[in-house]
């Protein structure tokens, strides 16, 4: 029988971004897959070049609505690196805590969408119900929603005021009961047990591989976290277990982040009753010369920024790498292989995030064409390892 | 209760594109629709295909290899339609007009009809966009 492709995208109802996925299908099964991005990229490494330190956070906080703190929180690491400050205390607890509420709603809303997904409306509106608890939190200390606008250089814009932290500590109390309806209501369910088990199987070889991150990473058995790892903010003061399961499926990712999102409570109460008092925001004078490296956890994975100054009040270099990019590339050996049916629930198993992933794009100077495509790309990175290979 | 009366006798169906935003607008569409805010007892649906819909949403700063799509989706789309732009990427553009790979504002590419900035827009402003975007349903269809 002859393959026969697909097309899933680029605008269509299962995901609210723009991707396009080519899936090659031998009747009903699943034999290849092309991922095409690039609907979404908006060359946010080249305007951060146009900003001075303080507008870049503003700006890499635009990459991604979901992230919309793990990109600042690698942002400020890096910049903090570069200007040799440290934030005070105060506010790397703040941080911590803005961080790890964010975990929580970014969880919850790729489970109410892989609910959507298979097709069971009732996770996606549990999910989304109990979301609005976190946001309402959000709204109370920040202000806003989404996009917060919450770290700087050096510090925090706002402070958690003492009479707030008694009334989030009773939300969360709140936001935990219905957590806990939610792990019995979704993990005791015989028909998701039917759905999820043995779908998507992603190995540890293929994770250390694709070098995936993040849930996807940990779901398959491979212990890797930047808050573990390589504590930044507050995180090597609180006490947080690493979760991590053994078989890869898409319904030990739904475990990792479901039990993720208790142990972002357990920060989140710890940082609360542990925060000191003090100031929460040091100037940022000048800026040397020099190079600075930021990491953190974002929901998906590991979000990592570079920076390059100059000396002047604008980065020569800003480079971003972020999670998806490397998790979404693990589909082709994830939904390969399955039904049709399967494959979409796969694809968004690993919560990609388009607007994260995004950043490069080559274009012709003088006939302003694109040049490179996806395929090219990877033509390329496989061909520089390989000149790597054979000079070392 | 102006807003019942208008929702209840036409139903809006709309239509989600986004032509390369940060979700954030994405998330606050959705969440119209969930439990807290839950637009559908209006009947506001999401519509899985541009040639159901009423209104089309859109969000984000039109990136370049979105444009020649939207374009093409535009024309699908039924009359009379009536176009929001969600956000303020799509209404001005944000710093994204200084990028290299957007065409904003979205105003440039198709008509717009309703512009709400915010960024993200909450969700009461986006439910107070689409109402103003039925009033200019019903102009459209008298001047049709």
């Amino acid at each position: 029988m002859s393959k026969k492709i697909i097309p899933v995208g680029p605008y269509h109802p299962l995901q609210e971004e723009p991707e396009f996925f080519q899936l090659h299908v031998d009747g009903e099964r699943v034999v290849d897959i092309d991922i095409i991005i690039g609907y979404n990229h908006r060359g946010i490494e080249k305007l951060c070049e146009m900003r001075t330190f303080d507008q870049v956070v503003f700006v890499v906080e635009r990459i991604c609505g979901i992230c919309s703190i793990s990109h600042p929180s690698a942002s400020v690491n890096c910049i903090e690196d570069c200007a040799r400050v440290t934030a005070p205390l105060r506010a790397q607890y703040i941080r911590m805590i803005i961080a790890e509420l964010e975990r929580i709603h970014s969880h919850m809303l790729w489970l109410g969408l892989a609910g959507h997904f298979i097709g069971y409306n009732t996770v996606f509106m549990w999910a989304w119900k109990y979301r609005e608890i976190v946001l309402d939190i959000f709204e109370r200390i920040t202000g806003n929603r989404q996009s917060y606008a919450m770290f700087k250089p050096g510090g925090i814009r706002r402070d958690i005021k003492k009479e707030e932290v008694p009334k989030i500590i009773n939300e969360l109390g709140e936001l935990e009961r219905s957590l806990e309806m939610f792990r019995g209501a979704v993990l005791d369910d015989p028909v998701l047990h039917a759905r999820l088990k043995g779908v998507g199987i992603l190995t540890r070889e293929d994770v250390i591989t694709f070098s995936a991150v993040g849930p996807t990473a940990r779901a398959s058995g491979v212990a890797i976290d930047v808050r573990k790892d390589d504590p930044y903010f507050a995180y090597d003061k609180v006490d947080f277990d690493m979760i991590v399961t053994e078989n890869g499926d898409v319904f030990d990712k739904v475990i990792v982040r479901v039990l993720e999102m208790f142990e972002s409570v357990r920060i989140i109460k710890q940082g609360l009753t542990g925060m000191p008092d003090g100031p929460y925001d040091t100037p940022l004078k000048d800026m040397p010369p020099g190079e600075g490296v930021g990491r953190a956890e974002a929901p998906r994975g590991e979000v990592y920024h570079y920076l390059r100054s100059d000396g002047s009040n604008t980065p020569a270099r800003y480079k971003v790498r972020a999670p998806s990019f490397m998790n979404v590339a693990t589909n082709a050996v994830s939904a390969v292989g399955q039904s049709i049916a399967d494959a979409t629930l796969t694809l968004a198993a690993v919560d990609p995030c388009y607007c994260c992933t995004e950043r490069m794009q080559a274009v012709d100077y003088k006939t302003r064409k694109k040049v490179y495509n996806w395929s090219d790309l990877v033509r390329l990175s496989q061909e520089k390892t390989q000149q790597l290979k054979k000079k070392f | 209760m102006s807003f019942l009366k208008k929702a209840l006798t036409k139903s809006p169906w709309v239509f989600h594109l986004s032509t390369g935003s940060c979700n954030n607008c994405d998330i606050e569409i959705i969440d119209c629709l969930t439990p807290r805010f839950d637009v559908e007892r209006f009947g506001v649906m999401l519509v899985g295909s541009i040639r159901h819909a009423d209104i089309i949403l859109i969000t984000g700063s039109m990136n370049k290899k979105s444009v020649k799509r939207v374009k093409v989706l535009y024309e699908q789309a039924p009359r009379p339609c009536a176009v929001v732009a969600c956000g303020t990427c799509s209404c001005g553009g944000h710093f994204f007009r200084d990028s290299y790979n957007t065409d904003t504002p979205v105003s440039k590419t198709i008509p717009v009809d309703v512009y709400i900035p915010g960024c993200p827009p909450k969700p009461e402003a986006l439910i107070a966009g689409i109402v103003k975007a039925l009033g200019k349903l019903d102009e459209k269809r008298k001047n049709r």
